[in-house]
């Protein structure tokens, strides 16, 4: 595992006036309990840097009077927050019924033989990045209904919805992100 | 609450068929055991938030019917009439209200409880045989007498985390770990250090320090007597006895002027651990752990066990040492004699330490004080424990540095020391060494016991009887655990026998005596016995 262990590079250390510009814009959406911030944040620094690392749990914590073990309860809750870098492009394949129906766990299987990762490798979240592959260009993940049940398979490619999909495409589809 | 403030409005509940009153914003759970119906419960604790969350509590509960116009329907009893609700309901988080009903042990509230038991047990270890809670293990208590005895679970268990060294007092064993978050709770709300968390939740669920962070605070081991099962364990204590072993003695820590109210668990003259016990008006429910583990030197090797006579044959007998004693004291000039005691004795060892000096003439008397910087919450800024009570008879007289002085200067040649040692009052050991007489209690050998003329061996604070006057002026009693090692003596028994050596008063023949006779010469304890002193202590109304 990659960043959950050591890394040199402190994420906190590189923030830019317009990241805690932002971050403090998302923190005033709470005026109540900033608490609710912790979300938003989580997302706008995965988004911005990736992953989220000790240093995040930190800067995150004491920007809104918490401390780091409030932070680190949801990033090892939500599967979706990860504590080391991901691939380039994450695959995620739903699994939900209308998909699971649908084949979606042959999809899946494709989807990592296609980038080359071990298609039994299970994924629990706790902070862990997806299966990914060893030029870090590929992450292969199951989750949850998409919202996409009437064109069930479905799976997102980065920020990309891929509807009805054949097993026969997978291999083309994969080779249009490398 | 004070005696002006608005009375609180009772409301009526029926439990268990019978009406009572409770007093509005009563929690469902405490109402129900305050008549004396036994709730189950595990994360529910009356001192920290309520988070409702291992549902051991649930009772069946019910709201008065209502007619339309919103007014009771009243049975033939004049009674509401009560429509059940349809799901059982947890007692910690409801408050009582006008009307209610509950059912503590209906059919349905006693199969909830099979099934809470059921699944808590279902990733548990079950190792209670080397479990070191056994005996005090809420899991174990519930699942025999509301469990179902067998489990129905063939599947794998869950795999976490044990033996985790989570802080420099206390292991985790986090398969044991039921997550009821008192712990988290207590650390976040009363000792504000918000160090432990729930990772990975879920079925994996474990409960952690933040990566690099540690239970380290001084409050830590609170976690532990609140942990209703084995989790959290302290390193102190683990292995070393069964817990139903345990003699437990109502007492108080001596550590510093708070006067935590404490229970000592002992065994056979050994003291094992000391938890804290309630008292709303001094340490709630907690106490510090540098406090709680301060005992260990109750059984050191230093401590002393027989008297001695300086220059004859070693051990002494009582007799002889306090008639030696007597022969150095007695016939001096009361100018050159001096007297220090401490103000770690109780208010009976320093109302006959007052005798003595009286008894003797000696004017030049004092105790050694000891400012210290708290810690805002239950340690103190006084590192006595009953520097109210030297005030109060007093022996407080701030000449200490005076008299240090006298000692040095070698116009002092005879001193008396009390449970503390004359190097830490300012006197050097080559002074020591000069005086023509130096009668020394205590209980562990100091700088100053090498050059007593007479050592007289006393009792610790677990060894005795007393009572101390704590940095609140509230009068609290010491209640003894263990018997003092060897030929050591209780100190107001040495103290009334020296007083009686250098023809003093008369004798009294045991603490209540004492403290009668103490109370009768002191205006702000009149009236007072020991007994009335009670386990809580007493507030004093003291001279400013
Ligand atoms: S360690 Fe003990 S107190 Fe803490 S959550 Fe687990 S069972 Fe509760
Ligand atoms: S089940 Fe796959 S999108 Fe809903
Ligand atoms: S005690 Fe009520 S839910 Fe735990």
């Amino acid at each position: 595992m990659r960043a959950m262990t050591e890394s040199l590079t402190r994420q906190a250390d590189s923030l830019t006036p317009e990241f805690i510009a932002e971050a403090d814009e998302l923190v005033s959406h709470y005026p109540v309990s900033k608490r609710s911030a912790s979300l938003p944040l989580l997302h706008l620094w995965q988004n911005h840097f990736g992953f989220i690392d000790d240093s995040a749990m930190e800067w995150i914590a004491a920007r809104l009077d918490l401390t780091p073990v409030n932070i680190i309860e949801l990033v090892t809750f939500y599967p979706w927050f990860r504590r080391e870098q991901a691939g380039k492009t994450i695959i995620r394949v739903c699994r939900t019924l209308a998909c699971a129906l649908a084949g979606s766990y042959e999809v899946k299987d494709k989807f990592c033989q296609a980038v080359g990762l071990n298609p039994d490798c299970e994924h629990h979240g706790f902070g862990h990045a997806p299966p990914t592959t060893a030029d870090g260009k590929f992450s292969v993940e199951f989750v949850e209904c998409l919202a996409s049940c009437g064109s069930a398979p479905v799976a997102l490619i980065n920020d990309d919805l891929v509807e009805n999909i054949k097993t026969s495409e997978i291999p083309s589809l994969v080779e249009s992100y490398k | 609450m004070s005696e002006t403030a608005t009375p609180v409005a009772m409301v009526n509940v029926q439990v268990d068929g019978e009406w009572k009153q409770f007093p509005k914003g009563t929690r469902l759970i405490e109402a129900c055991m305050k008549s004396g119906k036994f709730i189950p419960h595990y994360c529910y604790h009356p001192k920290l938030s309520t988070p409702g969350n291992c549902r051991m509590c649930l009772v069946e509960t019910g709201r008065p019917k209502m007619t339309p116009d919103r007014q009771p329907v009243l049975g033939a009893d004049g009674r509401p009439e009560i429509a059940w609700g349809p799901k059982p309901e947890i007692s910690c988080a409801a408050e009582v209200a006008e009307g209610m009903g509950v059912r503590t042990s209906s059919p349905l509230v006693e199969e909830c409880r099979k099934g809470v038991m059921e699944f808590l047990l279902i990733n548990h270890p079950l190792d209670c045989p080397i479990c070191d809670q056994a005996g005090e293990c809420r899991l174990q208590e519930f699942s025999v007498e509301f469990g179902k005895g067998e489990s129905r679970f063939r599947e794998e268990k869950v795999k976490k985390p044990k033996r985790v060294d989570i802080g420099e007092r206390i292991v985790l064993d986090d398969e044991r770990c039921i997550m009821c978050s008192r712990c988290i709770r207590f650390m976040q709300e009363v000792a504000h250090d918000d160090v432990l968390g729930f990772l990975n939740r879920g079925s994996h669920t474990t409960l952690s320090v933040y990566p690099g962070k540690r239970l380290d605070n001084n409050y830590s081991l609170n976690t532990v007597d609140i942990c209703p099962v084995g989790a959290l364990t302290s390193k102190d204590f683990r292995f070393k006895m069964r817990v139903w072993f345990l003699k437990e003695t109502q007492t108080i820590d001596v550590s510093c002027g708070t006067g935590c109210n404490i229970v000592i668990g002992s065994r056979e003259n050994i003291v094992y651990r000391i938890t804290p016990r309630e008292n709303e008006e001094v340490n709630s429910c907690w106490m510090p752990d540098s406090h709680r583990m301060n005992f260990h030197y109750l059984h050191s090797d230093e401590r002393l066990v027989s008297p001695l006579v300086k220059g004859e044959e070693a051990p002494s007998k009582w007799t002889r040492a306090l008639a030696g004693a007597a022969e150095k004291l007695q016939g001096r000039d009361p100018a050159k004699t001096a007297l220090i005691a401490s103000a770690r004795m109780t208010n009976e060892e320093l109302f006959l330490a007052r005798r003595l000096a009286s008894a003797l003439k000696i004017e030049n008397f004092d105790v050694l004080l000891r400012p210290q910087k708290g810690d805002g919450f239950l340690i103190s800024d006084d590192g006595n424990p009953n520097t109210g009570g030297a005030k109060l008879l007093g022996l407080a007289t701030g000449k200490l540095s005076e008299i240090a002085r006298r000692v040095e200067s070698g116009e002092i040649t005879a001193l008396i020391v009390l449970g503390e040692d004359a190097v830490d009052c300012g006197i050097s050991e080559g002074a020591l060494k000069k005086l023509e007489a130096l009668v020394f209690a205590g209980i562990l050998a100091n700088k100053t016991s090498p050059h007593a003329s007479v050592v007289l061996p006393t009792s610790a604070w677990a060894e005795k009887r007393g009572t101390m006057i704590n940095i609140k002026g509230r009068i609290q009693r010491l209640n003894q655990a263990i018997q003092p090692p060897g030929q050591a003596r209780d100190d107001w028994e040495v103290l009334r026998d020296l007083v009686q050596a250098v023809g003093g008063s008369n004798g009294v023949y045991s603490i209540e005596e004492v403290f009668k006779v103490m109370a009768s010469e002191t205006p702000a304890l009149q009236g007072l016995t020991i007994s009335r002193v009670g386990d809580l202590g007493l507030q004093l109304s003291l001279p400013a």
